[in-house]
């Protein structure tokens, strides 16, 4: 009677061993497609807590983090069966989180409580809780670890967390409804998008003050729809893709001169990404079409649009082996 | 008599950590003023208006504020006061313009002008979060009152394009015979002419029957002397007769106004942009859905709190200097910036249209145009607004 456990074997090695994956979080189906990169096609669908958002892998992939919003809880699931191992203690509405270099410290924001939770993923407790503004999103922890940052919507700042004392160190204004942050050169430079004010501040790690600001402008589209919402940086930092949200554009920044170079049309309301292994195509979440735009890096061109569940919001990459 | 209560906001800055480069302490205090209003008597009572409406709005913005406050060294008080029907809303207005020059209004449009006009109130800045009129965004406007409230015209013309972009051409109208129903009435029927609809038959509705017995029996009789039409507007700004309206016209068409479909500021149904964050945090503290006023008194505490923050003033001139500039934008969960019409201080926005169960389309809606911004689609263009007093 070994015939059954050896078919189930190959259908899943089949589903999960030959390919690189791109995991997707359906905010309004409760569920995560999963799309296989070689195919650029939906090979599994996985159930999720409610009003899944957040979602990233631990350092060896081991396991994936998601932050099912509606259900109050940071779901621990297991990649390979789909299965939800346990849940964290996440503090009301996590909607981001980010996870420390130590791969044992998940930074959440909780979005309707004014907080951000610092949860321990190994003892499954909470840290601490760090007052910060109304509505926080943006999540980034420093590459060495020492700096967590938190951006707040409504408050429209950026809160700078010392990691070793959990306490805020910095507060610095952006622009209308700051959305999503990111250390990059070494984490010299803090980027922080405003959806609201449409533009991303850029800002210099080491006395945290604002060094440039880039604005979009996109032809024959009124600049109050053009909404930077996430960005992901190709090999080297050397540029930004840019989600714009209802605009249905991804910009290309130059990330040394700061000026856009291109915009490339996607679905519609794009709002986060994600790149392959080698960052040659990049995966855009389109949260109104319900799909996924596939962008070729080297050609900044749109290869194809991957139907997923309703209101995909985010997008995490998991190699094969 | 008056009620005021002061709801101070004096949170601790330590451990917080200041904003780089952070201003110095400012102390903000705003003065909420409501003329309670006795509702004319309708013919049900299935939803009665919140007496707290307005006032939770402004208490949640407070909150908004004192939490962005905290980082900044900025604190905020509110001053609260609500004047009984028939009471002195003038006299506890120059009250409050004793101790603060940063008034939210609720009250009807004469009182806001009696305000305006007050000799104190001349440096002061005051917000309109409860009369609709068009003569207040028009030749009635006044240079130190803004309106976060839409208009009815705002209202009017987020309905008229939908109807177009339906092609919903033939319009028909029953208006009740109070001042304001005529009024909202008029304005709709200025915009459908404004977006080229034909505007058919109207009727006044003067039944003082119970229409909760016999709205089957005579709806159907009054509406079939309209004719022909695409859809049938109601204009019932007391919600007094629309809800019996539907399902009960002679012809079996769409209902929209003050019943159906309607244009509104807010409501519960509106959950895209980041809404369901503002709605939740809303029925945490009222334990109702967020209406019109709400958002109006909200809208107006935090155009408040976004001034002071950039500024890092709580002087009226410099914030309403500050407000009206291109420098300003408000994110009030509408999907996009919020800014001031500088011919007469009327907040921008998006109108949803709603049913009681969803959202139906946000006007401006796709493919109205405007050279400047398409927001100014809805209402009052400049052009259109006979507002002088903005002018410098």
């Amino acid at each position: 009677m070994n015939l059954p456990i050896l078919t189930t074997c190959a259908a899943f090695l089949c589903s999960t061993a030959l390919a690189d994956e791109i995991w997707v979080t359906n905010e309004k189906d409760d569920s995560i497609s999963v799309i296989d990169i070689e195919t650029l096609e939906v090979v599994r669908t996985i159930e999720t807590g409610e009003r899944p958002r957040g979602i990233t892998f631990s350092k060896d992939f081991s396991v994936v983090y998601i932050c099912a919003s509606d259900s109050d809880a940071v779901q621990v699931m297991d990649p390979n069966t789909g299965k939800i191992l346990h849940d964290l203690p996440s503090g009301e509405d996590p909607e981001q989180f980010v996870l420390h270099p130590d791969n044992r410290h998940l930074y959440i924001a909780n979005e309707d409580d004014a907080i951000t939770t610092v949860v321990d993923t190994e003892t499954r407790t909470v840290v601490t809780q760090i007052d910060v503004g109304i509505e926080p999103e943006g999540m980034a922890v420093s590459p060495d670890g020492k700096i967590a940052i938190t951006t707040s919507e409504t408050t429209n700042m950026a809160h700078w967390i010392d990691t070793e004392t959990q306490t805020l160190f910095a507060n610095t204004l952006v622009d209308s409804r700051p959305r999503h942050a990111e250390f990059v050169k070494d984490g010299t430079e803090l980027w922080v998008s405003a959806e609201i004010g449409g533009t991303i501040s850029i800002f210099d790690v080491a006395t945290q003050t604002e060094k440039a600001k880039i604005d979009f402008e996109i032809d024959n589209i009124h600049p109050d729809r053009v909404q930077p919402v996430g960005f992901e940086f190709t090999n080297g930092d050397s540029h930004a893709f840019v989600a714009l949200g209802p605009s249905n554009h991804v910009a290309v920044v130059n990330a040394e001169t700061y000026e856009v170079e291109e915009y490339i049309l996607v679905g519609r309301r794009v709002w986060h990404l994600e790149f392959n292994r080698d960052r040659s195509q990049i995966f855009t979440t389109n949260g109104v079409s319900g799909d996924v735009t596939v962008v070729d890096v080297a050609s900044r061109k749109a290869l194809k649009s991957i139907k997923v569940g309703r209101f995909p919001w985010g997008a995490a990459f998991r190699p094969t082996e | 008599m008056l009620r005021t209560r002061l709801v101070s906001a004096f949170f601790g800055v330590l451990a917080l950590g200041l904003a780089s480069g952070a201003t110095a302490k400012v102390d903000v205090t705003v003065h909420y003023l409501k003329q309670v209003v006795a509702p004319p008597p309708t013919l049900s009572n299935l939803d009665p208006i919140p007496e707290d409406l307005g006032l939770r709005g402004v208490e949640l913005g407070l909150e908004d504020n004192i939490t962005t406050g905290r980082f900044l060294g900025q604190t905020y008080a509110l001053s609260v006061t609500e004047v009984p029907e028939g009471g002195d809303f003038i006299a506890a207005v120059r009250a409050a313009l004793t101790s603060g020059s940063l008034l939210i209004l609720d009250a009807p449009m004469a009182q806001v002008l009696a305000a305006a006009d007050l000799p104190d109130a001349t440096d002061a800045l005051l917000f309109n979060a409860g009369a609709a009129d068009v003569a207040l965004r028009s030749a009635d406007c006044r240079a130190q009152v803004l309106h976060t409230l839409p208009s009815y015209a705002m209202k009017a013309d987020a309905l008229m394009q939908f109807f177009v972009a339906r092609r919903w051409t033939e319009i028909a109208l029953v208006a009740g015979d109070r001042v304001d129903d005529q009024a909202w009435a008029d304005t709709l029927e200025t915009s459908a002419r404004k977006f080229g609809l034909k505007f058919g038959a109207r009727k006044t509705w003067v039944f003082d029957a119970d229409m909760r017995r016999n709205a089957s029996q005579e709806v159907p009789l009054f509406t079939q002397e309209l004719g022909d039409y695409d859809v049938l507007l109601v204009a019932d700004a007391a919600d007094d007769f629309a809800r019996y309206i539907s399902y009960n016209a002679w012809r079996p068409r769409p209902v929209a106004g003050s019943e159906g479909l309607r244009p509104v500021a807010w409501h519960r149904v509106v959950e895209q942009w980041g809404a369901a964050q503002l709605q939740s945090r809303f029925e945490d503290l009222a334990d109702r859905p967020m209406l019109d006023r709400d958002y109006a008194a909200w809208a107006a505490i935090r155009a408040i709190g976004e001034a002071v923050t950039r500024t890092g003033s709580s002087d009226a001139a410099t914030l309403r200097a500050f407000i009206l500039s291109d420098a300003f934008e408000l994110a009030g969960f509408k999907g996009r910036p919020l800014t001031f019409r500088t011919w007469n201080g009327q907040l921008r926005q998006p109108i949803p249209l709603v049913h009681e169960r969803a959202l139906v389309a946000q006007a401006p809606l796709y493919g109205f145009l405007h050279h400047h911004n398409e927001l100014d689609t809805l209402g009052l263009d400049q052009p259109e607004s006979n507002c002088t007093a903005f002018e410098n």
